[in-house]
This record gives C-alpha cells, sequence and structure tokens, in this order.
C-alpha cells in the first residue's frame, strides 16, 4: 500500500436544507493514514460533512469515491459503511455489557464466534476496558463509555475512522487520557482518521492536515503549522488565534521590507507586494513583546509602538493583554512579566514585533 | 364484604371443579384477545416503526390520528365493524358476524392504535443519532430496525401490555360483534356483564376475579420477558 495515495475522495459536495446551501465542498482527498481534523465555529458545517464522508446522511450529492471505487447504490453503501467507523459525541452504547456492545459490529457481519471473542479482547484491552467486559454500558462513566464505543468501532477493523466530537463531553484529564490512547492505537494500526473537533490544540496535536471550515466551505485546508502560520484569509486568521487581524494598505516596499499603513501608523512586513494593495495583516499574540516605554534599544523588530493597556485578561497560565497602538493589538504574557514591567489596564508599555511575525493576506 | 367473600369463594370454587363452562369462556377470552393482540403488534409496530423512522410532510397530523385512535370506544368499533360483517353489509358475505372471529377483528382494531402509538413514541424516544451510529457499525436496514427495536423493548413490551389490557377488558365491542352466545362468543367480560345483569353477583365477581388473574397472569410474563437479558 502506497501511504500517499488517496483511499477516500469526495466531490462535488452540495448540501441544502429549505433553499439554503448548508454544505460546498468541490473536492476533498484522504490518502492511507492520514489524520485529518476538520475544525471550525458550531454551525460552519463539520458534522455534516464529516457524516457525509461516512455516507450516513440521506440526500447528499456528490461522489464518494473508495478506493478509486465510487460508492453509489445500497449496496456499495453498505460496503463502505463496513470497511468504516463513525464515532459520535455521545457513546450511544447500547442497553446491553460492554463486551456485547463491542461485539455489535462484528455480529452485524456474521463473523465467527472464535474469531469475534478474539478480536473484543484485543480492543477492550487496547483501550484499558478488559475490566468492565461484563458490566452494563449504562453504568460506565462518560471516558469509559467513550473509550467502549472507541473500542466497538475499532473492533470491525475499519481503513477510515470518523470521529465527530468524540472528546467534547468530557473533563479535561479524561479527555487528555484519551487522546494519548487514541493516538498511540492510531499509530500502531495506521488507518486513516477524519475527526471534527471546535478544539485547535486537539487538531494541532493529531492532524497531519487541518480543515478550516466556515459556512459549510473549506476554508483553508493543509498541514496544521501551515494554517496556524499563515492562514488564506481574516475568518481562518481569527479562527485560529491570530490575536490581531488587521486591514491596512501598502504604501511602499524594498529590499523585501513592505510598508503597510494601518489606521495612522505603519507597520512593517516582510513580502513583496506592489503599493496601494489592500492586506490584512495577522500577528500572534506570542509574537508581540512587551518592554518599558522607549525600552527597545539594541533589538531587531522592525515594529515599535507605544501602546495603551485596554485590558488584562486572566488566561489560565499566562495573561492576555490587549492595548491600543492606534490599531488594535493584543499579546501574551506571563504573570511574573506583568509583575516585572508593572503592567494595569491604562498603563503605557512599550509593544514590538518582527517584521517577520507578520503574516501579510493580499485581498483578492 | 360478604357478597364479596362470596365471589371470592365461588371463583375458586368454579376454576377448582374445573367448570366446563367457566374454562371454556376463560380460554376464549385469552385465546380470542390474545390473537387480537397479536395482529395488533403485526400491524401497530410495523406502522409505528415506518411511522417514527420516515420522515414527511404530515407526519404529525397522522401521529396524532394515532394518538386519537389510542382513545378508541371500543362501541364504535363494535358499531362499524358490525354494519360491515352484517348480512348486508361490504364483508356481509363471508358470515363472520356473532363469530369469535368477528371479537377478533373488533379487538384488532381497538388495540392497533395502541400498539402503533407507543411504538411511535418509544422509537422517537431513542437517541436521534443512534439509528446513524447503528448504519455506521455496518447494519443492514433490517438489521438497524432489530436494534432499535432491542434497544427500545421496554417501552414496546408496555405497548404489548396495554394492547393485551385494552382488549381483554373491553366489553362493548365483544358483545355487539360477537352477541354473547354460550358455548361459541361468550368471554369473560360479556359474561361478567351478563351475570351481574341477572342479579348473580356471586358468579360475576367471580368471572371479574377470573379475569384480573388472567391479566396478572399475562402481564407477569411479559414483565419477565421485557427484565429479561437486561446487564446489572
Amino acid at each position: 500500500m502506497n501511504s500517499n495515495s488517496v483511499i477516500l475522495e469526495i466531490k462535488k459536495l452540495d448540501i441544502r436544507r429549505g433553499g439554503a446551501r448548508v454544505l460546498d465542498v468541490p473536492q476533498l482527498c484522504l490518502r492511507h493514514g492520514e489524520i485529518m481534523c476538520l475544525v471550525g465555529p458550531n454551525g460552519s458545517g463539520k458534522t455534516t460533512l464529516l457524516l457525509s464522508l461516512a455516507c450516513l446522511l440521506k440526500r447528499a450529492t456528490g461522489e464518494l469515491v473508495f478506493k478509486g471505487r465510487p460508492v453509489d447504490g445500497r449496496a456499495a453503501a453498505l460496503a463502505y459503511r463496513r470497511s468504516t467507523a463513525t464515532v459520535f459525541q455521545e457513546p450511544l452504547l447500547f442497553d446491553a455489557t460492554v463486551y456485547d456492545n463491542v461485539a455489535s459490529g462484528l455480529r452485524l457481519r456474521g463473523i465467527s464466534r472464535q474469531q469475534l471473542r478474539r478480536r473484543v479482547q484485543e480492543n477492550l484491552e487496547r483501550f484499558h476496558i478488559g475490566h468492565l467486559a461484563k458490566r452494563s454500558a449504562r453504568k460506565l462513566s462518560g471516558g469509559e463509555a467513550q473509550r467502549a464505543s472507541m473500542a466497538r468501532a475499532l473492533a470491525t477493523n475499519p481503513k477510515i475512522l470518523f470521529l465527530d466530537e468524540p472528546f467534547s463531553s468530557l473533563d479535561p484529564p479524561t479527555r487528555e487520557a484519551l487522546i494519548d490512547d487514541l493516538e498511540h492505537v492510531i499509530k500502531d494500526i495506521g488507518i486513516a482518521l477524519v475527526m471534527s473537533t471546535h478544539d485547535q490544540a486537539e487538531a494541532l496535536r493529531l492532524a497531519d492536515t487541518m480543515a478550516v471550515m466556515k459556512q459549510g466551505t473549506i476554508a483553508q485546508a493543509g498541514p496544521p503549522e501551515e494554517v496556524m502560520n499563515f492562514p488564506a484569509d481574516a475568518f481562518v486568521a481569527s479562527f485560529v488565534g491570530m490575536g490581531s487581524v488587521l486591514k491596512g494598505r501598502v504604501v511602499g516596499s524594498d529590499n523585501n521590507i513592505v510598508r503597510v499603513a494601518v489606521a495612522d501608523t505603519i507597520i512593517e512586513s516582510v513580502g513583496s507586494i506592489e503599493s496601494g494593495r489592500q492586506v490584512v495583516l495577522c500577528i500572534r499574540p506570542e509574537n508581540v513583546t512587551l518592554g518599558l516605554p522607549a525600552g527597545h534599544d539594541g533589538d531587531s523588530a522592525r515594529n515599535h509602538f507605544t501602546a495603551t493597556v485596554t485590558r488584562i485578561v486572566p488566561m489560565g497560565h499566562f495573561l492576555k493583554i490587549q492595548l491600543d497602538c492606534g490599531f488594535f493589538l493584543s499579546t501574551h504574557i506571563t504573570y511574573h512579566s506583568r509583575e516585572a514591567l508593572g503592567i494595569v489596564e491604562g498603563g503605557t508599555v512599550e509593544a514590538s514585533f518582527k517584521a517577520t511575525a507578520v503574516h501579510m493576506i493580499a485581498h483578492a | 364484604m360478604e357478597l364479596i367473600l362470596d365471589g371470592i369463594w365461588k371463583a375458586l370454587v368454579l376454576l377448582c371443579t374445573l367448570d366446563p363452562e367457566t374454562w371454556r369462556i376463560t380460554v376464549l377470552s385469552l385465546q380470542v384477545s390474545g390473537a387480537a393482540t397479536l395482529i395488533s403488534l403485526g400491524i401497530g409496530m410495523s406502522a409505528g416503526i415506518s411511522l417514527a423512522l420516515a420522515d414527511f410532510r404530515g407526519k404529525k397530523l397522522l401521529v396524532s390520528l394515532i394518538n386519537t385512535g389510542m382513545g378508541l370506544p371500543p362501541v364504535v368499533v363494535g358499531l362499524f365493524v358490525t354494519i360491515f360483517l352484517w348480512r348486508n353489509g361490504p364483508l356481509g358475505v363471508l358470515g363472520l358476524l356473532y363469530t369469535p372471529t368477528a371479537i377478533i377483528i373488533a379487538q384488532a382494531i381497538i388495540a392497533t392504535p395502541i400498539v402503533a402509538g407507543i411504538t411511535v413514541a418509544s422509537i422517537q424516544h431513542l437517541p436521534p443519532n443512534l439509528r446513524l451510529q447503528i448504519l455506521a457499525l455496518g447494519a443492514t436496514r433490517v438489521q438497524m430496525i432489530w436494534l432499535l427495536v432491542r434497544e427500545a423493548r421496554l417501552p414496546l413490551l408496555a405497548a404489548v401490555m396495554a394492547g393485551f389490557g385494552g382488549v381483554i377488558s373491553e366489553v362493548g365491542a365483544s358483545i355487539m360483534v360477537g352477541g354473547n352466545i354460550k358455548g361459541y362468543t361468550r368471554v369473560l367480560t360479556t359474561a361478567t356483564v351478563m351475570e351481574t345483569g341477572k342479579g348473580n353477583f356471586d358468579i360475576a365477581i367471580a368471572l371479574g376475579i377470573i379475569l384480573l388473574g388472567l391479566t396478572f397472569a399475562v402481564n407477569y410474563i411479559l414483565t419477565l420477558v421485557q427484565q429479561h437479558d437486561r446487564p446489572r
């Protein structure tokens, strides 16, 4: 098997409800062993796309091609669903023992009792729930139930696993442990995975490809680092946590340094683009450094602004500082740095960032 | 009080002495209502499952009609079945009026909306994504329906109990289409009405107690089936 070959392709997917278009995906490919995360805000179409890929939606138009063959007609759809598996946000276990739940997909395929026992046992152990085999699925905790649901899905040896926000109803430690186990299992068996999630951290941790969804379309798809650092538009930029997304106009450029007018100030960025173009500048909060006013002697940053602190928002281990530099800018600092710099709301600081820290998107 | 105790004593005597007439009407009641319940399960469950899984305009209206049918007055059913089976009626040629079959037809009509209504509610009460989850596990449509029914077995067996309870205890339709003919169409309810009318309260109470005992026995068996195989 060529690990780069396409296992699943969807073309011309177009879903409408009540006349309104809810999904419009001209083409999407999944490679063997690839982990694809669909991210986006609520209502962006993540689940609808996932269910379409899993061939579980009625009235979905478009063409699904699995291993080079179109999934067309009832028999092909059944065969395709028997080659894939889906885990939903709720575990959706049957009112039976954990063992019977994990065995349910295999029983539908009528496999031999001996093989069934072996596969169930293997997957119970894989997700560390062997000791719960005889327990009623109704008496499991949220984490145990989702483990049973994953074991049930993988017991059928799927070629592709679809996960619809599988961790969103779990508490952080349970989620962390389950993601760890899932990561090991997926790497171990090497199947392709498509997961919808609204949690970027999950996507960054697992994904080979990250697809950002916006109003039923894929706004950008690519490796996570590319999407995170080089967002294709302002929507993706703000969704992937670019703290500052600023509209501006190119006023000049030389030696690969572009000067952009934002409000009444000039920000320097790296690139080459003709003057007069409207652009969007994206600056990640972690690339903005703060210092005492006029304290930037000797640093290599090209952009320095005296800023007023407008808001300080605690974010757990760090603080988000919102600044007014004549334009909006945000940054993250530690509690220790706030003490050292004496940062208070209404106070003045020096904000700086390198020209290379500015990602510039030219308007079409 | 004395009357009731006399009734209980009479019931025991009638059953223990294997009174042929009492046994005959008890067995006929069970046969007629059992057959009517089975027919209503076949029609009501199929219709209820199809309706619960289907998605079409007018579904709510249809469900409302079925729910209204759950309270169908037996005498109205009796009236229409009588008209249809009457010698000159549309189905008069079958010669079914005043036969146990006529009672089965009337009782099946009474029980079907009860079974269908509870079936629709039971299937719709399952988690909305369960159907998709079952399909995703690789189920055919038949396997999917079977798994949904198995998942809804508790309320669905309640539908069986409600259907059987509705017909074993009804009297209006049975008397109208069966005629309470001794040794042929007399069932426990019609016999109780007749004995009460004749002032034979002890026999009426005895028959009532037998009816209650029969209903309890059937429901107890169904409850055992319902609770069987549930993991602890």
